[in-house]
C-alpha cells in the first residue's frame, strides 16, 4: 500500500522538477529503459554530480524511482498507472482544497452578516 | 488554513481530506444541506454550480449542472446512499444527462462527508475512492480548474514526446 500525505508542495515539486530541460530529457530516457546515472551523464555536458542532483529533484516529484545495483545508481521511470494516479490524486487534492477555502468564505460571510 | 490532513492511497485510489471549522455541526452541515450554501463553494469560479434538485434522503437525489468559461454546462448528481444529520452523508456522485437524471454510461465515485465535534468547532472528513484509473479521469474532468486541467495536460505531453511506443 501507498499511502501519501501531501500539501500543496508537491505539486510545487512537480512543476519545478519539469521546469528543467535536462531533467525532462532525462525523464524521458528513464520512462524508455532504465539507465544508471554514469550512462545519463554522458548525454550531456554535465558532470555525474551534476546529473546526481536532477535525478535527485525527480525522484523527490516521484518521476523517477532510483535503486541500488551493485556498485551503481540506477534510474527509472514511474510506471504510467502509479504516475496517473499520482497526477489524479494531486489533483482532487487541489480541488478539495479550493473547496475547503470557498466553505471557509461562505462560512465566513455568514459571520459578517451577523455584526452590522 | 482550514485543511489539517490529507491521506492519499495510489492502490486503492482514494483520498481522505479534513478540513477544521470553528462552527457547530449544525452550521457546517448547512454547507451540504442548503442548496444555495453548496452552489457557493461546490464548483470553481471559472465553473461555477448551480444545483436544481436537492433531495438529502436515502435514496434522494441531488442534481447539477457547472457552467464554464465558454458556456458549456456538464451536469451531474448525487445518489444519496446514506443521511444522518448534521453527522454524516454518503453519496455517490457521477455524471447526469440534460433531464438531471444519472447518466450510466459514465463512472461514479462514492463520497463519504462525516462531521465531528472537537473543542472550538468541528472536523470536516471528506472520503473519497474511485473504482479506477480511467474514472477518475473522468470524473476530475469535470469542472477542475482549468490551469491545474492544462498543467497536467502539459506533464502529460511533455512525458508521452517520448522515442519509445510506451504509451497509448
Amino acid at each position: 500500500m501507498v499511502v501519501d500525505q501531501f500539501t500543496e508542495a508537491e505539486v510545487d515539486r512537480l512543476f519545478h522538477a519539469l521546469a528543467d530541460r535536462t531533467r525532462r530529457d532525462i525523464v524521458r530516457r528513464v520512462l524508455v529503459a532504465e539507465h544508471s546515472v554514469s550512462a545519463l551523464a554522458r548525454h550531456y555536458p554535465l558532470s555525474v554530480t551534476a546529473v546526481q542532483k536532477h535525478v535527485a529533484v525527480l525522484e523527490e516529484a516521484r518521476l523517477v524511482t532510483k535503486r541500488r545495483h551493485g556498485r551503481e545508481q540506477r534510474v527509472a521511470g514511474q510506471p504510467d498507472a502509479l504516475r496517473r494516479a499520482q497526477q489524479l490524486l494531486l489533483a482532487y487534492e487541489q480541488l478539495w482544497q479550493e473547496r475547503f477555502d470557498r466553505m471557509t468564505a461562505v462560512l465566513e460571510e455568514d459571520n459578517q452578516g451577523g455584526t452590522p | 488554513m482550514s485543511v489539517t490532513s490529507v491521506r492519499k492511497d495510489t492502490e486503492q485510489l482514494s483520498m481522505t481530506v479534513t478540513a477544521e471549522y470553528d462552527v457547530t455541526a449544525d452550521r457546517a452541515w448547512q454547507l451540504w444541506a442548503d442548496p444555495r450554501q453548496l452552489e457557493r463553494w461546490w464548483g470553481p469560479p471559472t465553473y461555477p454550480a448551480t444545483v436544481e434538485k436537492h433531495d438529502l434522503t436515502p435514496g434522494g437525489q441531488v442534481s447539477y449542472y457547472m457552467t464554464g468559461p465558454e458556456g458549456d454546462q456538464p451536469r451531474g448528481s448525487w445518489n444519496v446512499l446514506e443521511v444522518e444529520p448534521p453527522r454524516l452523508l454518503v453519496v455517490e456522485d457521477g455524471f447526469a444527462d440534460e433531464t438531471g437524471a444519472r447518466n450510466e454510461a459514465m463512472p461514479t465515485m462514492v463520497m463519504r462527508v462525516e462531521i465531528t465535534d472537537r473543542p472550538g468547532g468541528v472536523t470536516m472528513t471528506i472520503a473519497s475512492r474511485f473504482p479506477s484509473l480511467e474514472a477518475m479521469d473522468q470524473l476530475l474532468a469535470m469542472g477542475m480548474e482549468e490551469g491545474l486541467q492544462e498543467a497536467l495536460g502539459q506533464i502529460d505531453a511533455i512525458l508521452e514526446d517520448t522515442p519509445a511506443p510506451t504509451r497509448r
